[in-house]
C-alpha cells in the first residue's frame, strides 16, 4: 500500500502490488481542476419545474450557488445561511421552516417541487427535519417537498451523497398503477444512448423507455412512477433501484455498466428472462464491436492510453478490454474500485502486472510533474490532466453508453480523440458536462 | 427574512480566505473538512489553481473521526504530507463541523509544529463567514510568525496589503497599481500576497509605509503598525484624479478618511467590499461631482462605518437601499434584485461571481472611464 513506506514518494503502484478496492493509504486530499463530473446541483435539476433550496454555512453554501448560475439556473436555486448564532441558539428548525416560507412566497411562480437540501450541521445538531417538512407540507399544500442532503461527511460510512442523491430523485414520484409496457432506466445522468441495444431490445418487445431526461413537465416526471420495471447500469444508483422496488413496487434489475462481452451478454440475458423476450443473437454485435477495436488499434498502435475513474464506472473492465485487445494501456487514474471491479482487478493482476494504478486526490499528485514523454491518448479528464496531455477523450460517468455499442462508440471517440487535439485546459474545468453550463 | 437568499449569490467563505491569502507563500495548507471546501476554493475562489501548484488541500474529514474527536488523523496525514513535500510552514483552517465538535485547531497547530519543526499556524474558521474574515486572519498571523525580519530598506518603500484574486482577480490590476508607485517614484517592498517573492513578503518590515487596497489587509496593517511603526493609509487607486491623490498622500505618509457624508438619496450606489468600493466612489465623486454611497455586503471595518458606506448582507436588507437609485454598480449576480428602473453597471467582483464574469472584470487602476462612460 502507498505510503506504508516511508521511501516511497510517488504516488505510483503497480497493480499485482496493490491492495483491492483501495490500493492507496487514506490521507489530506488533493482536487485536481477537472470538473466534468455532476455534483448534487445538476442532478437535481433533472426534476422538471422543482426549485431547490440549499440550507448550510456561507462556505458550503459557495461552490452549489455558483454552479446552478453557471448552469445559467439560478431562477430554479435558493439559499439559507445557516450561521454561528443558529448553531449556539438552536433554532435550525425554525430557520429551515421560515426560510423556505419566505423564498416560496418570493417567488414569482409557485413551483411544483422544492428539493430542499440540508447539510453536515444538520446532521451533527440533531435537528428535527421531519418536523419541517410536517409544517412545509402543511403551509404549502400544492407543493411537493423532498429531503436532499449535502453532507459530504457521510462519504465514507453508509450510503454515499452521490447514491443518496440519485434515490432522492425520485421520492417525489407517487405510488400508481404499473403499467407493464413501460419500463425505465434511472439513476444515470445521461440518457442512454441511442444506438444501445438495451434501447432495441425494448422497442424490439414494443415496450416503452422513459428516463428522467425526457421528461420535459413535472407531470411527465410523475409517469416514472407507472414503469413496471426499472433498470440500473450505475452502481450508485443501487439505491434508487431498491428505492423504486421497496415503494412503488418496480420490478429493479441491476444490469451493471461492462467492457466485457460476456458481461454485457450476461446483463442482456438477464433483461430478456425478467421481461419474457427471446434471447436475442448477439454474434454481430460482438463481431461489429471486434471490428471497432480492430480499426482503432491499427490508428492508434503502441501509443500509450492512460484511463481515470471519471470517465467510466468500470475503468478496469476497460483497461482489460483494451490490453487483451494489443492496445498499450499503462496507467489507470483511480482512488479506489467498486466492487463490481474486483474480478476485473484480479484478471489485470494476474495478467497485466506491471500495469500502474495512481491516485487522483493523494496529496503528492500536487507536485508529481505533469507531463507525457511521448504522444499519449488518455479516456477520461482527469486522466487527461494528470498526462498533460490535448489528446483525449472527453466523458464522464459513461456517458449514456451501454452494451458493445458502448465498444464501438468509445473505438470511434479514441480514433478522434487521437488524431485531433483538443483545449484541454478549457474543456475539463466545465462543471457537470453535458449539463448546460454556460462556463 | 434575514439570511435567505432568492436568488442572489453568496461571498466566498472564511476557509476559501484562508486559503487565498497564503496560497503564494510556499506553505502546506490544510482546510480541515470532509470535502466540498477544495473544490469550491479550487474551481470558483481561486483563479491560480490550474496554472500555479500550491499546496492546498482538505484532510477529508469523515463522520466517525468527527464523533470520536480522532484529532490524530488529520495530525498525522499532515506530518506525513509534510515530510514529503517539504513546506515553510504550514496552516489548518477549520469548517464548520470542527466548529460544531470544538475541535481545537490551535491546539492541533501546536502538535503539528511540535512533531514536525515547521512553523504551524492554526485558523479558527467555521465556513459561516466571509473571506475578509479568513484573509484578514491568515495575513495577519502569517506577518506575526513568519515577518520578523529587518534587513535595511533601499529607497521609499510601500507595502501593498489586502491583496488576494478574490478582490483583485487576475486581470492586470495588482500590476497596475505597481506600476502607477514605481511611476511616481517609490519602491514596490512586497504585495502581499500575490506576485511578490517569499523573500519580499518576509521582509514586509523594511516598508516606509503600508496601503491597504482591501479590509483583509487592516488587521496585518495594524499588526505592522505596532511592531515596527510602519504607518498605513487605505484605499484602491482608482481613476486618475484619485490615484494621483493617493499616490500624494502615501509619498507624504499624511492622514486620508474617505468622505464619510452622502445624502439619503445618492445619484449612485455601490455595491461590493468596503474600501475597493468607498476608493472607487472617492474616484467618481471626483471626477463626476456626484453623490455616491456605499452598500459592503462583506465584514466592513468598524471605522469605514459611516453614512456613506453602509452594512447590509442579504436580499431583504439591500432592496430597501437600492429600490430609488438611478446608478447602481454591483457585480452581475445583484442585477435580478436590482429595479428595473436603475441603470446597471455591471463590475463582477471574483469573490461573488467566481470565474463566471472573470474576462469582463475592467481593471479601474488609474482610469474609470470604463464606469464613469455609463453612469446617467
Amino acid at each position: 500500500m502507498l505510503g506504508d513506506n516511508e521511501n516511497n514518494h510517488v504516488a505510483c503502484v503497480k497493480i499485482n502490488e496493490a491492495s483491492y478496492p483501495s490500493p492507496f493509504q487514506s490521507g489530506l486530499e488533493y482536487s485536481a481542476p477537472a470538473r466534468g463530473t455532476w455534483n448534487i446541483v445538476h442532478t437535481g435539476m433533472l426534476i422538471p419545474e422543482a426549485h431547490q433550496i440549499f440550507v448550510c454555512a456561507q462556505g458550503c453554501l459557495r461552490g452549489v450557488v455558483l454552479t446552478a448560475a453557471e448552469l445559467g439556473m439560478s431562477d430554479r436555486f435558493s439559499t439559507i445561511a445557516v450561521s454561528e448564532n443558529n448553531v449556539i441558539s438552536g433554532d435550525n428548525e425554525e430557520l429551515i421552516i421560515e426560510g423556505v416560507t419566505d423564498i416560496i412566497n418570493k417567488l414569482s411562480k409557485k413551483p411544483k417541487a422544492v428539493l430542499v437540501y440540508t447539510s453536515c450541521v444538520h446532521h451533527f445538531l440533531g435537528v428535527d427535519l421531519s418536523a419541517c417538512y410536517t409544517e412545509l407540507r402543511n403551509r404549502f399544500p400544492e407543493i411537493k417537498f423532498t429531503d436532499c442532503y449535502m453532507n459530504p461527511i457521510m462519504r465514507k460510512s453508509g450510503l454515499t451523497p452521490d447514491a443518496r442523491m440519485r434515490q432522492r430523485l425520485y421520492s417525489l414520484l407517487e405510488k400508481t398503477e404499473l403499467k407493464p409496457d413501460q419500463i425505465s432506466i434511472i439513476g444515470n445522468d445521461f440518457p442512454t444512448d441511442k444506438d444501445s441495444e438495451l434501447r432495441s431490445i425494448l422497442r424490439q418487445k414494443g415496450l416503452k423507455l422513459l428516463e428522467i431526461h425526457d421528461c420535459k413537465t413535472f407531470d411527465d416526471y410523475l409517469k416514472l412512477s407507472e414503469s413496471s420495471h426499472c433498470i440500473t447500469t450505475f452502481p450508485a444508483a443501487i439505491a434508487a433501484g431498491k428505492h423504486m422496488n421497496k415503494i412503488y413496487g418496480q420490478n429493479h434489475i441491476h444490469l451493471p455498466f461492462s467492457f466485457d462481452c460476456d458481461e454485457i451478454t450476461e446483463n442482456y440475458l438477464k433483461l430478456c428472462d425478467n421481461l419474457n423476450i427471446k434471447n436475442p443473437d448477439f454474434n454481430l454485435s460482438i463481431e461489429n464491436a471486434h471490428r471497432s477495436l480492430e480499426t482503432a488499434k491499427e490508428i492508434i498502435g503502441k501509443t500509450p492510453i492512460t484511463i481515470d475513474y471519471t470517465a467510466f464506472t468500470r475503468p478496469l473492465s476497460l483497461a482489460k478490454l483494451l490490453l487483451d485487445n494489443g492496445f498499450n494501456v499503462t496507467k489507470i487514474y483511480a482512488d479506489t474500485f467498486t466492487f463490481e471491479e474486483e474480478k476485473d482487478f484480479v484478471y489485470l493482476r494476474d495478467k497485466y502486472p506491471e500495469l500502474k494504478l495512481y491516485p487522483t486526490i493523494h496529496a503528492s499528485m500536487r507536485v508529481l510533474p505533469r507531463s507525457a514523454e511521448e504522444k499519449t491518448l488518455a479516456i477520461g479528464q482527469k486522466a487527461a490532466y494528470f498526462c498533460n496531455t490535448e489528446y483525449f477523450v472527453n466523458i464522464v460517468e459513461n456517458g449514456g453508453y451501454y452494451g458493445f455499442s458502448a465498444i464501438i462508440n468509445l473505438c470511434h471517440d479514441m480514433i478522434d480523440a487521437y488524431n485531433t487535439p483538443k483545449n484541454t485546459k478549457e474543456l475539463i474545468q466545465i462543471k457537470g458536462m453535458g449539463c448546460c453550463s454556460c462556463v | 427574512m434575514k439570511q435567505t437568499a432568492k436568488i442572489i449569490s453568496t461571498y466566498t467563505g472564511d476557509t476559501s480566505g484562508v486559503c487565498s491569502a497564503l496560497f503564494e507563500l510556499g506553505g502546506l495548507i490544510v482546510m480541515h473538512d470532509p470535502s466540498g471546501c477544495n473544490s469550491t476554493y479550487s474551481t470558483h475562489d481561486e483563479p491560480r489553481w490550474y496554472d500555479m501548484d500550491s499546496l492546498v488541500f482538505i484532510s477529508g474529514l469523515t463522520e466517525k473521526d468527527a464523533i470520536f474527536g480522532n484529532d490524530e488523523k488529520v495530525i498525522s496525514d499532515t506530518v506525513r504530507a509534510a515530510e514529503e513535500l517539504n513546506p515553510r510552514f504550514i496552516a489548518i483552517a477549520g469548517s464548520p463541523i470542527p466548529y460544531l465538535t470544538g475541535c481545537d485547531l490551535n491546539a492541533v497547530a501546536a502538535e503539528i509544529e511540535n512533531r514536525t519543526g515547521i512553523p504551524t499556524l492554526g485558523f479558527e474558521t467555521d465556513g459561516m463567514r466571509s473571506y475578509i474574515h479568513g484573509a484578514s486572519i491568515a495575513f495577519r498571523e502569517y506577518t506575526r510568525r513568519m515577518c520578523n525580519q529587518r534587513c535595511g530598506k533601499v529607497g521609499f518603500g510601500v507595502n501593498l496589503l489586502g491583496v488576494t484574486p478574490l478582490d483583485f482577480s487576475v486581470n492586470g490590476s495588482v500590476d497596475s497599481i505597481r506600476k502607477l508607485i514605481t511611476d511616481c517614484g517609490m519602491n514596490i517592498n512586497a504585495v502581499m500576497a500575490m506576485g511578490s517573492t517569499v523573500s519580499e513578503i518576509d521582509h514586509v518590515g523594511d516598508a516606509d509605509v503600508n496601503l491597504v487596497v482591501s479590509s483583509c489587509g487592516i488587521e496585518s496593517a495594524e499588526l505592522l503598525k505596532e511592531r515596527f511603526g510602519i504607518p498605513y493609509i487605505v484605499g484602491t487607486p482608482y481613476g486618475k484624479q484619485f490615484s494621483q491623490f493617493l499616490m500624494n498622500t502615501l509619498n507624504n505618509k499624511s492622514n486620508f478618511s474617505f468622505t464619510s457624508d452622502t445624502s439619503s438619496n445618492p445619484e449612485i450606489i455601490i455595491i461590493g467590499e468596503s474600501i475597493n468600493s468607498l476608493s472607487l466612489s472617492e474616484a467618481i465623486r471626483m471626477e463626476t461631482k456626484m453623490d455616491v454611497k456605499v452598500v459592503s455586503p462583506v465584514d466592513t471595518p468598524r471605522k469605514l462605518i459611516s453614512k456613506s458606506c453602509i452594512s447590509a448582507t442579504y436580499e431583504d436588507e439591500i432592496i430597501p437601499i437600492i429600490q430609488n437609485c438611478r446608478n447602481i454598480i454591483a457585480d452581475p449576480m445583484y442585477l435580478p434584485i436590482c429595479p428595473a428602473s436603475a441603470n446597471f453597471i455591471s463590475l463582477p467582483h471574483e469573490a461573488f461571481s467566481g470565474r463566471i464574469y472573470r474576462d469582463k472584470i475592467p481593471n479601474l487602476i488609474g482610469n474609470i472611464d470604463y464606469i464613469t462612460s455609463k453612469i446617467k
